[in-house]
């Protein structure tokens, strides 16, 4: 008796976890029906920074490919990469470009003899921002930065912060910085920054993890973002979408103090070259974190999707090729600027991609 | 005269039968899975614990040096949070059994109980946006006037989330289980005991200090046994709260905390690779040594006064 009703509930938890899979599996492809010939599966890992922007991409794609199902599941970047190349994912996202070592080692999910492609698909400008009661505008230089954030300067009324904003009320207080707690591409874009721009300064080399023992550090950009909202007199790092709410340091380029924007950021990676030494069409960029164009905002995270030039299995590229080209395209772009904070790629940079895309097979 | 006994037949029922049988197969699966989780965690280590200098993360040149701080940070948070959780808990219990009137025992009782429903989620929410702002004005104030007093050594964290903090969101998740046992504990003590100690002139706190407490320490201790346990192992609370660094301190109130091993593994897991997740998973087994550790030595507290224990 006991046990039938145990199995009952067994049963009913089976059911209804099946039926709620079923589900969230059938939500995406709402809406209208076109008739699409593509069909099939696509699993990508990645980056937890696209996360969201892979969200909207998906269910775009779906709704225009009734028969398609793609799976992007953020566990980060690096593993991501390794799932790529290991065989066991046929995308990856990344805040990095592969290694020359990952190159070398070629992808299980890639035809033998072909090599995997780095495509910039994901845009993010990195703020300053801060909570210090009445002070609009702070206008920052990458020394100053690298020196509050290697805490070097700890006071709001430094000399060196008072000479970059003349007339600001700078309270007379200590900085309390903040960081990520987790290992993320927003610190290692930071750093990255930091080391071209400010290399003096910034001695640690670039990496994932904070390299300073100071201050406050906070998991994830939501993390970070309660932790300055919390507390008077902080500033950190965060990926611009979620800044909302806080004050955004200005940051000087060249001569002049810029303000963050997504035309900036992107404006920034169109302008880069591609890194060299790469495949065709390989798309890794090395930005020019130290560049003086007007506007520009180098202080900029680049994601990207990591796929095979030419595929084990041809129904995967063809998917692969029909996505890559969706995510990359004018409207997906927009979208993903909308619901995820994004900058848009630039229309050359787009153009780029689309050459690129062209060829996976 | 003869005496009529039954023919001793045994018989036996396919309920008994089935019912020893799954027993047996539920006793054993936990072995089973617990050896499969130890086999896991060691085969993966063995990367981490012969690795070369330089190849693990916090640039660690050795195993060693790397799980240093989070087994000392691990410890030492939950060990803050039994310390404010204790009497907590024994003063709730000890009113709930023998003070509260009946009704209001009830309710009581009910809501530390629902405590224990909250999903460590959502008290990690509570640490970051309700509790740290409330107490860093305290913890500043405490760094200015007994900053000399080596726990409180100055600078205060800007955020408040500090391993105090951190330890008093843990004091909170372990408050329901040890309250519960100790109330069952202090409730099994015998009337007789009690009216005995009241009979001599004892006032109630007398009372409950020579009949109750005495009876139930056993169960105290497993209490606090099992609060431990829980605090050691808890993840998102900590790994949202704390503000971690590479450290070994005991500073209650600065920015720089030394990690525990659960949260750790949570903030580096999902970007980890190669050795990385390798040290992640040994550290893991370290966290596995020291709960079987501290779950030993309540077993043999509590076995030491099994016969006074509630809680077995």
């Amino acid at each position: 008796m006991k046990l039938e009703r145990y199995a009952m509930s067994l049963v009913l938890l089976t059911v209804s976890a099946l039926t709620l899979s079923a589900c969230a599996a059938n939500e995406m492809r709402q809406g209208p029906q076109r008739a699409s010939a593509l069909s099939g599966t696509l699993n990508g890992i990645g980056s937890s920074a696209q996360g969201p922007a892979q969200t909207t991409w998906i269910a775009g794609f779906q709704t225009a490919h009734a028969k398609v199902t793609i799976n992007y599941d953020p566990q980060g970047s690096g593993a991501g990469r390794k799932s790529f190349l290991g065989g066991s994912a046929d995308f990856a996202g990344s805040d990095a470009a592969l290694s020359d070592t990952e190159l070398a080692s070629g992808s299980k999910t890639c035809a033998p003899g072909t090599g995997p492609i780095d495509l910039p698909n994901y845009i993010s400008p990195i703020a300053i921002a801060y909570n210090v009661d009445g002070l609009k505008d702070l206008r920052l230089d990458a020394k100053t930065i690298a020196e509050i954030f290697t805490g070097a300067l700890t006071s709001w009324n430094d000399p060196a912060l008072a000479r970059l904003n003349p007339g600001a009320q700078l309270p007379d207080a200590a900085i309390h910085v903040v960081h990520r707690s987790d290992d993320s591409g927003t610190t290692q874009n930071f750093s990255e920054y930091l080391k071209a721009a400010a290399p003096e300064v910034w001695d640690a080399a670039v990496s994932q993890t904070y390299p300073y023992q100071i201050g406050d550090a906070a998991k994830g950009t939501s993390g970070v973002a309660d932790a300055v909202k919390n507390a008077k007199n902080t500033i950190t790092y965060i990926d611009d979408s979620g800044a909302s709410g806080l004050g955004k340091a200005q940051l000087k380029v060249g001569d002049e103090f810029v303000r963050i924007s997504a035309e900036g950021a992107a404006e920034v990676v169109a302008a880069s070259p591609t890194a060299a030494g790469r495949a065709e069409n390989d798309l890794a960029i090395a930005i020019d974190r130290t560049t003086t164009a007007k506007n520009a905002w180098p202080l900029v995270l680049v994601s990207y999707f990591i796929t095979c030039v030419q595929y084990q299995d041809p129904a995967k590229g063809v998917l692969a090729k029909a996505y890559a080209g969706y995510i990359t395209g004018d409207k997906a772009q927009q979208d993903a600027a909308t619901s995820a904070g994004s900058a848009p790629l630039s229309p050359a940079l787009r153009a780029k991609v689309a050459a690129a895309v062209a060829t996976i097979k | 005269m003869t005496t009529e006994t039954a023919p001793a037949r045994r018989t036996i029922r396919i309920g008994d039968r089935v019912f020893s049988g799954s027993t047996v197969v539920a006793g054993c699966l936990i072995l089973l899975v617990l050896a499969a989780v130890a086999v896991f965690l060691i085969l993966q280590s063995i990367p981490a614990l012969v690795a070369k200098p330089g190849t693990l993360p916090n640039s660690a040149e050795n195993f060693w040096v790397y799980v240093w701080p989070l087994v000392f940070g691990t410890i030492w948070a939950a060990a803050i949070a039994l310390v404010i959780a204790t009497p907590l808990s024994l003063g709730i219990a000890l009113f709930i059994s023998h003070y509260a009137p009946r009704r209001l025992a009830q309710t009581l009782g009910y809501l530390i109980d629902l405590l224990a429903a909250v999903p460590s989620v959502v008290f990690g929410l509570w640490g970051i946006n309700a509790l740290a702002p409330f107490v860093q004005p305290f913890y500043a104030w405490l760094t200015e006037n007994f900053g000399w007093f080596p726990l409180f050594a100055p600078p205060a964290s800007g955020t408040g989330r500090t391993i105090l903090t951190v330890a008093i969101v843990l004091a909170v998740m372990i408050l329901p289980i040890m309250t519960a046992i100790c109330r069952e504990v202090f409730l099994q003590t015998p009337r007789l005991h009690e009216e005995a100690a009241l009979a001599l002139g004892a006032t109630r706190w007398e009372m409950i200090r020579i009949a109750v407490l005495p009876f139930a320490r056993a169960g105290i201790v497993s209490a606090m046994m099992l609060g431990l346990g829980r605090a050691l192992g808890e993840t998102m609370a900590v790994a949202m709260v704390l503000s971690p660094a590479v450290v070994v301190n005991f500073f209650l109130l600065t920015s720089l905390n030394p990690n525990t091993i659960a949260s750790n593994i949570a903030l580096q897991f999902p970007e980890a690779t190669g050795i990385g997740v390798n040290a992640l998973i040994a550290s893991g087994l370290m966290l596995f040594v020291v709960t079987l550790i501290v779950n030993s030595i309540a077993r043999l507290i509590v076995r030491r006064r099994r016969a006074f224990s509630g809680a077995n």
